[in-house]
């Protein structure tokens, strides 16, 4: 974010200063290893790594079948291991069903695939309605679903970390992996929308 | 524990108000930056565990809990762990200089960039050995007892006192309500699937919510 340089500091960096400057002087943390932190979640580590996985059990249907089996093992495979993925599931959405992630009591999300939550994903309106009203939550990202389809949501109580398998896009017969994943966007991965909608637009990007 | 951070199925939270998936940062300022990396670096000393954080931000008043921000939460659950494991002072927090709790005999190493690397590519797996069996079956229908434990949790309010079906069996994973104690015991966790009509109501059929639940939360309903 942009920040007016005239404009003081707010009490909270300030406090965030100096318990910074408190814990390096005290040895506690290494100020290389944060600045490895910030990195790795910052440009590393990011919904890419899903759209990937996605794309590639669209295309490749042994990978399919091993990562909905072991997701951890298949997505260690691409590469893709670590905090919050311990122990990854995928969630396939079908003609039926359709799969919804929260988390209610905190804010647990599949760091390995999707990187770090985007800020609706950790707040009370998010946390509170998911569970109870997830049609209106997914209209208030503009998805519509079929009334007939049933929804499942995902509350993510436990260190399981999942991942939402949206269907593939009509009208991408023959695409590549690398086209494919243009296609899918991090929210589908949450199930809060649906993979985008094949144009030729996007098939050209790859 | 009953808290402001229980929030599945509580009303009026207001809009979602998403962000463009396209335009938002990781980060929405420097603090936020600080925060999440201070808290990692800091988690990394293994002075407590993934529950024992949770709980730190969890114990606060319910309507600041709710009020804060994001990060805000962090912030007062990693000042709590340090305060309370004794790694710094609260006058070396409010003065901001190391003067008071030496460092000096503690047995714990400070994670070089390398390690620090090591360590988030290979994350902390809460899969256990262990000798039990698991008591539920694939198909049996369990009741989530209702609780009022003071103490930290991962049975979700909005399912205590409901009965689901167990879907699968997820094996034996380090028990939340124990390892925020400090303890660190393995319990058998299952995948327990809710009708959205027994937790919300009639409108909520076409409706499902799978919950991962510990088997010290579950006791056989009756058929």
């Amino acid at each position: 974010m942009s920040h007016d340089h005239t404009e003081p500091p707010s009490d909270l960096e300030l406090r965030v200063k100096a318990l910074e400057s408190l814990l390096v002087e005290k040895g506690l943390v290494n100020p290389d290893a944060l600045n490895i932190i910030i990195d790795t979640y910052e440009h590393k580590v990011g919904p890419r790594n899903g759209a990937h996985v996605v794309a590639k059990a669209w295309t490749d249907q042994d990978f399919k079948q091993v990562l909905m089996q072991d997701a951890t093992e298949a997505v260690a495979g691409l590469g893709y291991c670590g905090r919050q993925g311990e122990h990854l599931q995928v969630v396939e959405n079908t003609a039926d069903t359709h799969n919804l992630v929260v988390c209610t009591l905190c804010s647990c999300y599949p760091w390995t695939v999707l990187g770090l939550p985007p800020a609706w994903y950790k707040s009370a309106p998010y946390r509170s309605r998911a569970v109870s009203d997830p049609r209106a939550v997914l209209r208030e990202f503009g998805t519509e679903l079929d009334p007939g389809k049933k929804i499942r949501v995902w509350d993510s109580t436990s260190e399981m970390r999942y991942l939402v398998l949206p269907q593939r896009p009509e009208g991408t017969e023959g695409w590549s992996e690398g086209q494919l994943q243009q296609l899918v966007s991090r929210n589908s991965m949450i199930g809060v929308e649906l993979a985008r909608a094949a144009d030729a637009s996007a098939r050209g990007e790859s | 524990m009953r808290g402001g951070h229980d929030l599945g199925g509580q009303v009026d939270m207001g809009p979602i108000n998403p962000e463009a998936e396209n335009e938002e940062p990781v980060f929405h300022a420097e603090w936020e930056r600080r925060v999440f990396a201070l808290t990692l670096a800091a988690g990394m000393l293994g002075q407590w565990n993934i529950d024992e954080s949770r709980h730190a931000r969890e114990r606060q008043d319910p309507l600041t809990y709710v009020k804060n921000s994001y990060y805000e939460n962090w912030l007062e659950g990693l000042e709590k762990l340090l305060l309370e494991k004794e790694l710094i002072s609260s006058n070396e927090l409010q003065q901001a200089v190391a003067i008071e709790i030496s460092l000096a005999s503690q047995r714990f190493s400070v994670p070089n960039p390398e390690q620090t690397k090591k360590i988030l590519y290979s994350g902390t797996p809460s899969l256990m050995e262990t000798d039990s069996e698991p008591r539920f079956q694939i198909g049996d229908r369990v009741l989530v007892k209702p609780s009022d434990s003071t103490g930290h949790t991962r049975a979700p309010r909005y399912a205590q006192g409901i009965v689901g079906t167990v879907s699968a069996r997820l094996g034996c994973h380090s028990f939340p309500d124990s390892n925020a104690a400090g303890g660190h015991e393995g319990k058998q966790l299952y995948r327990v699937i809710f009708d959205g009509t027994d937790l919300w109501g009639t409108e909520s059929d076409k409706t499902e919510v799978a919950i991962d639940l510990w088997e010290p939360y579950l006791e056989q309903a009756n058929a």
